[in-house]
């Protein structure tokens, strides 16, 4: 008779036949007869075809266990975890963006992170603390990263080297004066760098590195004209302004790839996945001319901030097997394990010592991707966050065509957004009623 | 007599009873919910403690009509109701007419042909499409440069994407309005095209005059469906572009979607949904009065 079956009956019936058995069996046959435990596991697209694999091993090693890997494509993973939550068929264990999980921590579908992961290493000194934050809700993790994503700058290095740049320098100032280099050296016909203005990666990245909170009061109000957003805001429309990025969309760019290789752009700020596309896509005789370096920030290299994105992996609040889960989690963050995956995906891992692996360790261009992941910081945990990010996109590239001015787009920003988060301030007061 | 009359009356109402009950329980219940649900602020908060669920009263219709992207969204809509609408119409028309004419020859198979597409799951023709209007090796493209026409990003351009999706969207349901045209082509006597002729009309006149006043209420009835369906365009944006470049292909109804199964904002989504209901309801009355006034 399969746990879901015997579930459902009387309780006592299930008590009486437990204690028959206890009584019957001696106690280590016991513990096995509870089995087989069958965990549903939802990981997305190239994820889910490579962990079917690497969950085998674990199989094997918990012989009790059997984990189903449901392949989920990404394009509609959000949509399909919501609608699983809500109609409560939630997997056990699944991959979460880690942008998604404020939502989901509001929904209170997930578990805390149970004592037991910290006994196995993963903890947050084990990790990148930034990422590790993105799933802390007041003092308490909801999930693990699984593997990292953050963004830093690609860069072809013979043409700054041309321009008289020789290393990329750390701060804004020297930052602008290398761009300014490279676009006199190209006779004007090169920008400097790409900041599709589709994306609200560049100007929130910035403001991230200029110390601005983006939220206040509590993630209830906007904070974009704040002093610190305010100078990260100017020196991007300053770019614009200046020629030294273009005002146009990804979509406006054919192919980004090409536009490198003939030097439109000397530099662009991206992610991981670019490494292998740069690789494959930028002809061979460029290979040795491309290179990475983590984002420069406004007062030195220290204070160059980026994304905390990739996923973790999350146990859900009605999962049976929590604990057999929640060991899966524990194998899948094993730094050998961690290793392996990256391996066979390319995705960066979340814990520090897989990073030691031959594979990381030997590459001088994921070493961009090491440092700055030291230097990530979380976005607001509030479950608004990507409308407000497309918001603030949205009023980005008016500034970057110069539609507006950039201080009277972000009052613009944080005046729709404060309207975005009436429900946020609503529920503050109403739980700060509750307590009084 | 009377007594009569009542149990006649009441065993009336038991004979409509099972399809009242159905309607009532999966049609009017849902809309009456989805309506209270309109007023209300119900979004992600609200299911995880239902307690924080507000009454919003007309809070949702009056965002709904001050927000761009409705606007937006509804222009895009609007564009397949009075662009796809008409050429859809035209295309079934068109078709219907040729192959209603005895002298061509492999009806049956090309009626065939034509009806495919609206048979087919969209999710697989638009990945053919999606190849058809790519920029570099699509068919589309390449036949575009016989002619002169430089190569045009249809689905990557915000300024062709909702052109891209309208002609898929023709091209898929043409078919079955076709077969319902040739059905009412078929109903119209011989006698009434021999009279015409005798009378001295030309193949133009014997349409203008006996062709489409017969098919008068099978137009009718095509125009109304295919309107009704062209508001509520969402499987092929949805599939194709996700509404983009640049949210140039957001329908309201993928809008919607968007606020519903996206957002999780479902107070919001069924306030789109009822002004989406309104505007369909005044288009149709209107279509139905302007057919019935051209009627002699």
């Amino acid at each position: 008779m399969s746990v879901a079956a015997s579930s459902r009956q009387p309780r006592s019936v299930v008590a009486s036949a437990a204690l028959l058995l206890a009584a019957l069996l001696p106690v280590g046959c016991a513990t096995r007869a509870e089995s087989p435990v069958t965990l549903r596991f939802w990981a997305m697209g190239r994820e889910g075809e490579v962990v079917a694999e690497l969950v085998r091993e674990f199989e094997a090693e918990h012989p009790g266990v059997r984990v189903q890997v449901e392949q989920i494509p990404w394009s509609a993973a959000h949509e399909k975890l919501l609608t699983a939550h809500v109609g409560r068929s939630s997997p056990d264990v699944a991959q979460l963006g880690n942008s998604w999980m404020p939502e989901f921590h509001a929904l209170r579908a997930l578990r805390p992170v149970p004592a037991t992961l910290a006994a196995a290493g993963v903890t947050r000194e084990a990790s990148f603390e930034g990422i590790w934050d993105t799933n802390v809700f007041d003092s308490v993790a909801f999930g693990v990263p699984w593997y990292v994503d953050t963004r830093v700058l690609f860069y072809r290095r013979d043409l700054f080297e041309r321009a008289g740049v020789h290393s990329m320098p750390g701060d804004w100032a020297g930052f602008r004066r290398a761009l300014e280099a490279v676009k006199a050296q190209s006779g004007g016909k090169a920008h400097g760098i790409f900041l599709p203005i589709n994306e609200w990666v560049p100007p929130y990245v910035l403001g991230l590195s200029a110390g601005a909170g983006m939220l206040r009061d509590h993630g209830t109000r906007g904070d974009f004209s704040s002093p610190e957003f305010r100078r990260a805001f100017a020196w991007f429309a300053q770019l614009f302004r200046d020629g030294l990025a273009p005002p146009v969309a990804h979509s406006e760019v054919a192919n980004m790839y090409q536009e490198i290789e003939r030097g439109t752009f000397a530099a662009v700020i991206t992610g991981p996945w670019n490494l292998g596309e740069f690789a494959r896509r930028l002809p061979a005789d460029l290979q040795d001319d491309w290179a990475t370096a983590p984002l420069p920030g406004p007062d030195g290299p220290e204070s160059g901030a980026s994304t905390a994105g990739g996923s973790s992996l999350v146990v859900f609040e009605r999962s049976r097997h929590a604990e057999a889960a929640w060991k899966l989690v524990a194998f899948l963050s094993r730094p050998e394990v961690q290793a392996r995956f990256f391996r066979l995906t390319g995705d960066l891992p979340a814990m520090r010592a897989a990073w030691s692996d031959s594979a990381l360790a030997n590459d001088g261009r994921i070493d961009a991707f090491r440092v700055q992941l030291q230097r990530v910081r979380p976005a607001p945990l509030v479950p608004e966050w990507e409308l407000i990010a497309t918001m603030l996109q949205i009023q980005a590239e008016a500034v970057a065509r110069g539609a507006v001015s950039p201080d009277s787009a972000l009052a613009r920003l944080d005046r729709d957004v404060d309207r975005v988060l009436e429900k946020r301030r609503w529920l503050r007061e109403r739980e700060r009623g509750a307590s009084r | 007599m009377r007594s009569d009359r009542r149990r006649e009356a009441s065993a009336g109402w038991m004979f409509i009873a099972p399809a009242v009950g159905l309607i009532a329980a999966f049609y009017l219940l849902p809309v009456l919910a989805g309506f209270v649900l309109s007023l209300t602020d119900f979004d992600l908060y609200a299911i995880g403690d239902p307690s924080v669920v507000r009454m919003v009263g007309a809070g949702n219709y009056q965002r709904v009509l001050t927000d761009a992207g409705f606007w937006a969204a509804l222009r895009h809509t609007l564009f397949f109701v009075f662009v796809g609408g008409p050429l859809s119409m035209l295309a079934s028309l068109g078709s219907a007419l040729l192959l209603h004419e005895k002298l061509v020859r492999g009806r049956a198979f090309f009626r065939t042909v034509y009806f495919a597409p609206v048979v087919t799951t969209l999710v697989a023709v638009a990945l053919v499409w999606r190849y058809l209007y790519h920029p570099t090796y699509g068919l589309v493209d390449h036949v575009l440069a016989w002619f002169g026409i430089a190569p045009i990003d249809w689905l990557g351009d915000p300024r062709s994407a909702l052109w891209g999706i309208l002609i898929l969207a023709v091209w898929k349901s043409f078919g079955y309005n076709m077969l319902i045209l040739i059905a009412g082509l078929q109903s119209i006597p011989e006698e009434l095209y021999e009279a015409a002729r005798l009378d001295g009309a030309g193949a133009w006149q014997r349409f203008r005059h006996v062709t489409l006043p017969s098919l008068g209420p099978t137009l009718l009835f095509v125009g109304v469906m295919t309107m009704l369906g062209q508001f509520q365009v969402f499987a092929e944006p949805y599939v194709m572009t996700q509404g983009g470049p640049l949210r140039s292909t957001v329908t309201v109804m993928l809008l919607m979607y968007e606020q519903g199964f996206r957002w999780w904002r479902m107070g919001y989504a069924n306030a789109i949904a009822f002004v989406l209901f309104a505007l369909m309801l005044i288009t149709t009355l209107i279509q139905m009065r302007l057919q019935r006034g051209s009627r002699p």
